[in-house]
Parts: structure tokens; C-alpha cells; sequence
């Protein structure tokens, strides 16, 4: 057998904690990689899949440390060596695509100076040669405009085209492995199908390695030929990629393909159908922002005539690409946003256009939970507080009652009442979402708007949390308006689902009556989603001319 | 692209100009809110009412302010700053020599100060966390809290009154060589370059690090940058706007607010003057004295706005 391009060898990393504590992150883990084989990190985060791909480019984040083991590439240890050492491997021998392109290109730098930065630093080639080598790329990459567009800066490009040519600045120094961190969580599924297309074909196409980190089982099925699950530090499972979807052995990766497949709608059926009746409706809603002189319209129309219904104890879905409206649609639905034109009847009763012009009790029958629960709740404040403040504004509720009221909130969100002293800062990703949406339930409303509730979560959290959604329901009788990107989420929970593109609906969908998307953008949005099949990706065939119409990467 | 530059750091200009006219405005009627009467305090308690209401109306005191108001603006555009009511003085006779004196004061301590304190800053950030970094932010804490009336008494009483190396006082008409010149400025620029570079080494340290905490600067040092390229290409230009403005803050006070160190080293610059004028009731004088100061406060500030925009290619 060969020698393999990469051995992790009793790989140690410790991290200091905030409080000066040793914690260890890593716990003593071995991994090989194979020239021009392709291996992923998957697991949770936390689960140290980041932090190891890390160390082959002999790199830990700020309070980490590699305390022990050897990480050895191309036969070098990347652990004895001096930060001046590295350095020279660092671009040439490994390189690095990061999670966000958008927040790891220098604002204040034109693309090409950044793509060809590496090969300036290591004098590979002259800058004429890596101007020309970065064109090459760029076509390779199957980005628009390939002679032109390094001369933009940052902004200027959409964040699949930043993803790319993230892929281009690492590829210039013709690495031997490349290390993916999570580089298409941030894209929208339409995009993530072209850059997982265009990240295939050049590791192919150039023989390179690869160390895939993500959380997204499908996504790696594409693009992996050997899996390595992760949790606390320590490997749990490591085998081919077939071996692992079809064979899994250990629990965690079977808790991982469970979440992954979309449970079936486990709704009694609809029975009161008869007593139907509209808690929501929308009608010919346009939204925008910035205003125009005179007319009052707005600048910019991120909603336009949107009309929906929904009724009482049902779940309404909206999905759609980032930009596409959704999240103002939510807005202004709640009030955040006053709206410009078309009316928002709730409980049959018109709602005001603005939050100011809405009584406190319409207020409370609509909550709203945001995407980050990070930003979402106040940072200097206990989970107590964050919750008591709805129950004083809305209830009134002081002293005894309003402690029984958290007790029972938090009880109801399957939350322990020992965190009600806590901070957000002190809890989980998945414990602060469950108290962003204890908040929401403190008002006690009849609608609740999901804004990307799960999309910050593991694939494992956020099946716990739409678990959860669907028990409150049955408990309290709620109505759910459930907004993502992620079509798996939205057909778990929802009755019906509409489908947004740049602010109008483009069509409404019943998945309970299997009903098939018809439109070519619904199509085209579901059939990006990736499948746990490895063949998905070559098999896909989507018609170029409507990715064109239809996407805006 | 460019017109989008170019609209911008003209509406900059034009805001500008016209918080000048506000300020303009407010100096004029806040001078004019000053107890007292000049023509009473030019006479003398002994004055007659009748020489005193002659005076007035010799000094146009009896017009209505707006006219007072227009009269004096007028004459600032036309580069006529009046007349002095305490010596009958062209003001612009007065002013001419403290201007340059307080120019020079305030070149000299920037030409120390904002090298020191970007170097000083900028070291700091990249070494965070080290000895020296630690060194750097506790001895500008140190200066910051000690004030500058007391840095300037305890240099006078070291260099002056016991090592004797350095003049007491800065008497500018004195100098006639280069060493001459260093021993007048040394102390009053040592003096004011501790009170300024402080701020500006603590702005300039906490703009270099959060820069240097943003995932791009972590990509460059992925892609093998060393750590001089990492700070001098990435991270810098991308902290230049608080810097800037930070420097641009620090320099005006140079301008105006140096009235302390004037008086502890008896320098003959426009603070001084101004605090004089006030004691003597010559509102021209210190209506113009302020005006000069809120000219060079705007002039920075813009300038630093400007630069800052130049700098950010998402403005440009």
C-alpha cells in the first residue's frame, strides 16, 4: 500500500474556556487520507470537524492548542514545525476554502489580487502567469465573465460566485489537499447544486485531496469517497461513504440519517374540515423598503401583491431563496414593518399597517421567532427576565405568578428550570432557540411565525425542535407560518407551502394531497435538494437555460 | 462608480459648511449672552450715561443682533475679522502671530505625536496579549488619567527648576537655532503629544485588532502571509476610517484645547488670546477665536470623513 497523503496521528487539541479552564477538544484522534481522495468531517457542531481539519494546515483558532499527536502531510509534521515553516506550506501544499467567502475576502482588496495573493507571497510564478492561471480557473469554476470579473471587489460579486472563486484563490497554488470548511452552508440549494458541480469536477480534474467538513450528510454523499462522523472530539465512525449511508453502526450516525430523512406527516386527518374557518388572510400585501419621493411608494418592493390564508390550528410553509421576500413577508405580518398596499384580516378583524396602529392584544396573537436566537435575545439578560417581560407587558403578571408562569414555559419547551438564571451565553445553540420560542409562547398567541427557526441548528437539534413545534401544537392549539430555505423542514410540519421568487408567489403546494410541484422555479428548488443517494449530483439534470432565469449566482 | 465618489464627499463638503453657519450663528448669540456691557466695562464705572450711550452707538451696540450678526459675517468672508473693543487693534493684527504660533505648537505635536501612536498602536494589536502590548495599554491608561496641568507642572519642576536643562517658560521670540527651538518646544510638545497620542494609540490598537479577528485576515494567514503582510495589507486599510478619525479628533484639540499648557509655559497662542478676550469682555476677539477653532474641528473632521470613504471600496 502507498503512503497516504495525510496521517493524523493521537491527534490532541485543548481550547481555554472564557473562565482560564483546560478543556480538551480533540481527544486523541488518527485519520488517514489517500492521495486525491476526498474524506468528510461530519457531525454536530462542537463536535471538533472544523478544528481538525484545522490542524493540517497546522492551524488553532485563537485559545486553541495542539497539545499532542502529529499531523502529518506529504510526510511532513505539521505540529513540530515553526509558524515560519508553515507558513510556506500553507497555500502551496494545503490550502483552504472557508465557510463564508463573503467574510474571507478583504473587503478593501480587488478578487484578483486576493486569488493571486498566494502565489505573490510564495513567488511561484509571476503575477502575469497567475493573473492568466487565475482566469483559467475562474472558467474551470464556470463563473461568469472570467476575464473581467477579478478586477471586482467583493461586494460586488453574489456569494455563490464568492464560494467559487474561494475554491480558485485555494486552487492556484495547485495544493496537494484541499480543506472545505462547510463551503456551501451559507448558499441557497439552487446555488450549492453549481459549486458542489464546480468543486467536484476540479478536484477530479487536478487529482487534489480533500477534507469535506460538514453537517449535511446529502451535500457529503456528493462529494465524498470516505466518511468520518464526529462527536465531543472523538471519531465515532469512519468507513466509505457507501459503507456509512447504507451500514451505519453506531448510534449517533443512525440518530444522524434518521434526522436527515423527513419523517411523514403523522397529522390526525382533517376531520374538521367542516368548521374550517380563517384565522389569516392576506390579501394583494406589498411590502418595501426606502421610499420614493412623493408617490410613497417604496424603493424597493421586497413583497409584492402577495396574497395567502391560513386557518385556524393549521401550518402554512414559505420558501424561497434568500432575497426572495420571505422574512418580510413575516414583518410585516407582525407588524415590524408597515406594509404599503393590501390588507392583513386576522380573526376576521383588519390589522393596522404598522405595529403602532395595532391594540396590544392583536399584538399578542402574533409572535414572531427570528432566524438567530443569538441576536435575538438579550445578551445581559437571564432567561428569567427575557421571559418575564412579555408576561408583565402582556398579562400583567408580577411576583409568585409570573415565577410559576416561567416554571411552566420552560417546562413546555422540555427546558430544565435550572437555566431560568442563566444567560443566552451560557446555553447551547438548540437550548437558546427553545427559550427564543418560549418568549414568543409567553405572550400566548393563536400564530406563530417561524422565521428559519432551525436553520442556525445540527441536522439532530433541529429534528428535536420541530418535534417540539408539533407538540405545542397538539397541546395549545396553535397556528404555525413556518418560513425557510430548507424544503425537508417545511414539509415535515406544514399543510400547505407556497413558494416565493423575488417577492411574489409563484405557486402553492398541498404535500399532504401529494401534490406535485407544477411551476419550473418550485421544480427546480425541489429537486436541488440533495439526496442521501451518492449519484444524486451526476444524475441531476436541470435545465440550464431556467438555472439562468431562475438564479441569480 | 466615480460620481457616486464624487456626490458623496461633496455632500460631505456641503454638511460641512453648513454646520459652519449654525456654529457661526451660535458663537455669535452665545458671545452675545456674556454679562456685562462693553461700553460700560470700556468707560469705566465712573462713565457718564450719556458717554456711554454715545459709545454704544459709535460701536453700532443698539443695532438689533441679526444686524450685528450679518455685519460681522459679512466682514469674516471678506477676510475682516473687526476690531478689537479692549485696544482698538485690527483683530486680525492680533491674531496673526498667535495663529502661527499655535500652528507650529500643534505641527510639531502631531509630527511626534501621530507617528508615535500609530506605531505604538499598531505593535500593540499585532503582539496582543504579550508583555508588551500589556506595558503599552496600562502606561496609556496611566497618561490618559493623569492630567495634562500635572504632567506640565511636575516637566517644568524636573527639567527646569531642578536639572535646569530646559526654559520654564517658551518664549518663542527667543530662538535663533535648531537647538534653540528644541529646548522652547520640548517640554510643551512633550506635554501635549502625552495628552493627544494616548486616545489615539487605544483607537488605533482597537481597530487594528478587530480587524485583525475578521475571517479574511484568518484566510491570508491560511494562505502563508506573513504577519507584517497580514497587518499592513489586510488589516490596516481596513481600519483606517476609525483611525483616521481618531487622529483627526486627537489634532483638534491641538487647536483649542491646548489653553493649559499655554498658560503653564506662558506660550503665546490663540487659546491664550481667547481666554484673555474673554476677561476683557472683547467679544470680536473671541468670536473669532472660536470660530478659528470650529474651522479647524470641521476641517479635520471632514478630512477624516473623507479619507475614510476614499478608503472603503463599498463607498467608492
Amino acid at each position: 500500500m502507498t503512503r497516504n497523503l495525510v496521517e493524523i496521528r493521537n491527534l490532541k487539541v485543548e481550547a481555554t474556556t472564557d473562565s482560564g479552564r483546560q478543556i480538551e477538544i480533540i481527544k486523541d484522534v488518527s485519520l488517514d487520507i489517500a492521495e486525491g481522495e476526498i474524506v468528510a468531517l461530519i457531525g454536530e457542531s462542537g463536535s471538533g470537524k472544523t478544528t481538525i481539519a484545522m490542524t493540517l494546515l497546522g492551524y488553532a483558532r485563537q485559545g486553541c492548542r495542539i497539545t499532542g499527536g502529529e499531523v502529518r502531510v506529504d510526510g511532513i509534521d505539521m505540529v513540530s514545525l515553526s509558524e515560519s515553516e508553515r507558513s510556506h506550506l500553507r497555500g502551496t501544499t494545503v490550502a483552504y476554502v472557508p465557510q463564508s467567502a463573503a467574510a474571507a475576502f478583504n473587503p478593501a482588496i480587488t478578487i484578483m489580487d486576493q486569488v493571486i495573493e498566494v502565489a505573490r507571497i510564495h513567488g511561484l510564478m509571476t503575477a502575469g502567469e497567475a493573473r492568466a492561471k487565475a482566469i483559467s480557473l475562474f472558467r474551470g469554476l464556470s463563473l461568469p465573465e472570467p476575464e473581467t470579473i477579478g478586477s471586482r471587489y467583493p461586494h460586488q460579486v453574489s456569494g455563490g460566485q464568492l464560494q467559487r472563486l474561494a475554491a480558485a484563490m485555494a486552487l492556484i497554488g495547485q495544493p496537494k489537499i484541499i480543506i472545505f470548511d462547510e463551503p456551501t452552508t451559507a448558499l441557497d440549494v439552487t446555488t450549492q447544486v453549481e459549486v458542489l458541480r464546480a468543486f467536484k469536477a476540479v478536484t477530479t480534474q487536478h487529482q487534489i485531496a480533500g477534507v469535506y467538513v460538514s453537517h449535511d450528510l446529502a451535500v457529503v454523499a456528493q462529494i465524498a469517497d470516505g466518511i468520518v462522523v464526529l462527536r465531543n472530539g472523538e471519531i465515532q465512525e469512519a468507513g466509505s461513504t457507501s459503507k456509512i449511508l447504507e451500514d451505519a453502526r453506531h448510534p449517533y450516525t443512525r440518530e444522524l440519517l434518521a434526522a436527515f430523512r423527513p419523517k411523514a406527516q403523522e397529522r390526525p386527518p382533517e376531520s374538521e374540515e367542516a368548521t374550517k374557518q380563517a384565522l389569516l388572510l392576506v390579501n394583494e400585501l406589498t411590502v418595501g423598503y426606502g421610499s420614493r419621493a412623493g408617490s410613497g411608494e417604496p424603493l424597493v418592493s421586497a413583497v409584492k401583491s402577495m396574497s395567502l390564508r391560513l386557518d385556524r390550528g393549521r401550518n402554512l410553509g414559505i420558501i424561497g431563496e434568500s432575497g426572495c421576500g420571505k422574512s418580510t413577508l413575516a414583518r410585516a405580518i407582525a407588524g415590524i414593518l408597515p406594509t404599503h398596499a393590501g390588507d392583513i384580516m386576522f380573526n376576521g378583524l383588519e390589522l393596522g399597517r404598522a405595529g403602532r396602529s395595532r391594540t396590544r392584544d392583536e399584538l399578542r396573537q402574533i409572535q414572531i421567532v427570528f432566524q438567530h436566537a443569538d441576536t435575538a435575545l438579550n445578551p445581559a439578560k437571564s432567561v428569567e427576565d427575557i421571559l418575564g417581560r412579555p408576561l408583565t407587558f402582556y398579562h400583567g403578571m408580577k411576583g409568585k405568578a409570573r415565577d410559576a408562569r416561567i416554571g411552566e414555559l420552560l417546562d413546555l419547551v422540555r427546558l430544565p428550570k435550572s437555566i431560568r438564571h442563566r444567560r443566552p451565553g451560557e446555553l447551547s445553540g438548540g437550548q437558546k432557540q427553545r427559550v427564543n420560542f418560549a418568549r414568543a409562547l409567553a405572550a400566548e398567541p393563536t400564530l406563530i411565525l417561524c422565521d428559519e427557526i432551525t436553520s442556525a441548528l445540527d441536522t439532530v437539534v433541529a429534528a428535536a425542535v420541530i418535534q417540539l413545534l408539533k407538540d405545542l401544537q397538539r397541546e395549545l392549539g396553535l397556528s404555525y407560518i413556518f418560513i425557510s430555505h430548507d424544503l425537508s423542514v417545511v414539509q415535515a410540519i406544514c399543510d400547505e407551502i407556497i413558494v416565493m421568487h423575488r417577492g411574489q408567489k409563484v405557486e402553492e403546494i398541498a404535500p399532504a394531497r401529494l401534490k406535485a410541484p407544477e411551476h419550473p422555479y418550485s421544480r427546480l428548488l425541489f429537486s436541488s435538494v440533495p439526496k442521501l443517494d451518492p449519484a444524486w449530483l451526476d444524475t441531476l439534470h436541470q435545465d440550464a437555460e431556467q438555472v439562468r432565469t431562475y438564479c441569480h449566482n | 462608480m466615480r460620481k457616486q465618489v464624487s456626490s458623496l464627499v461633496i455632500r460631505r463638503l456641503l454638511i460641512a459648511l453648513i454646520t459652519l453657519v449654525i456654529v457661526s450663528f451660535a458663537v455669535f448669540f452665545a458671545t452675545a449672552l456674556l454679562p456685562g456691557d462693553t461700553a460700560t466695562i470700556l468707560l469705566g464705572q465712573s462713565a457718564t450715561p450719556e458717554a456711554i450711550e454715545g459709545l454704544r452707538n459709535a460701536m453700532h451696540l443698539n443695532d438689533p443682533a441679526i444686524l450685528r450678526f450679518l455685519r460681522w459675517i459679512g466682514g469674516l468672508f471678506r477676510g475682516d475679522f473687526g476690531t478689537s473693543y479692549a485696544n482698538n487693534v485690527p483683530i486680525a493684527d492680533l491674531i496673526r502671530g498667535r495663529f502661527a504660533n499655535t500652528m507650529k505648537l500643534a505641527g510639531l505635536t502631531a509630527a511626534v505625536s501621530v507617528p508615535l501612536a500609530l506605531t505604538l498602536g499598531i505593535t500593540a494589536a499585532i503582539w496582543r496579549g504579550t508583555l508588551y502590548d500589556r506595558f503599552v495599554t496600562v502606561a496609556t491608561i496611566g497618561i490618559i488619567s493623569v492630567p495634562e496641568f500635572m504632567i506640565a507642572t511636575l516637566a517644568v519642576l524636573l527639567f527646569a527648576v531642578y536639572l535646569r536643562w530646559l526654559p520654564a517658560l517658551s518664549l518663542t521670540n527667543e530662538i535663533k537655532s535648531f537647538h534653540d527651538l528644541l529646548r522652547v518646544y520640548a517640554m510643551p510638545v512633550v506635554t501635549l503629544t502625552f495628552g493627544v497620542s494616548a486616545q489615539m494609540i487605544r483607537m488605533t490598537r482597537a481597530a487594528v485588532v478587530e480587524t485583525l479577528n475578521t475571517p479574511y485576515v484568518e484566510m491570508a494567514l491560511l494562505k502563508g502571509a506573513s504577519r507584517s503582510r497580514l497587518v499592513l495589507k489586510h488589516a490596516l486599510p481596513n481600519a483606517l476610517g476609525p483611525i483616521v478619525n481618531s487622529v483627526a479628533l486627537s489634532l483638534s484639540y491641538l487647536l483649542g484645547g491646548v489653553i493649559i499648557v499655554e498658560t503653564i509655559f506662558n506660550y503665546p497662542g490663540i487659546a491664550k488670546l481667547m481666554v484673555d478676550a474673554v476677561s476683557t469682555r472683547d467679544l470680536p476677539l473671541i468670536q473669532t477665536c472660536a470660530m478659528i477653532f470650529c474651522v479647524g474641528y470641521l476641517f479635520l473632521i471632514t478630512a477624516a470623513d473623507i479619507i475614510a470613504v476614499l478608503s472603503n471600496p463599498r463607498l467608492r
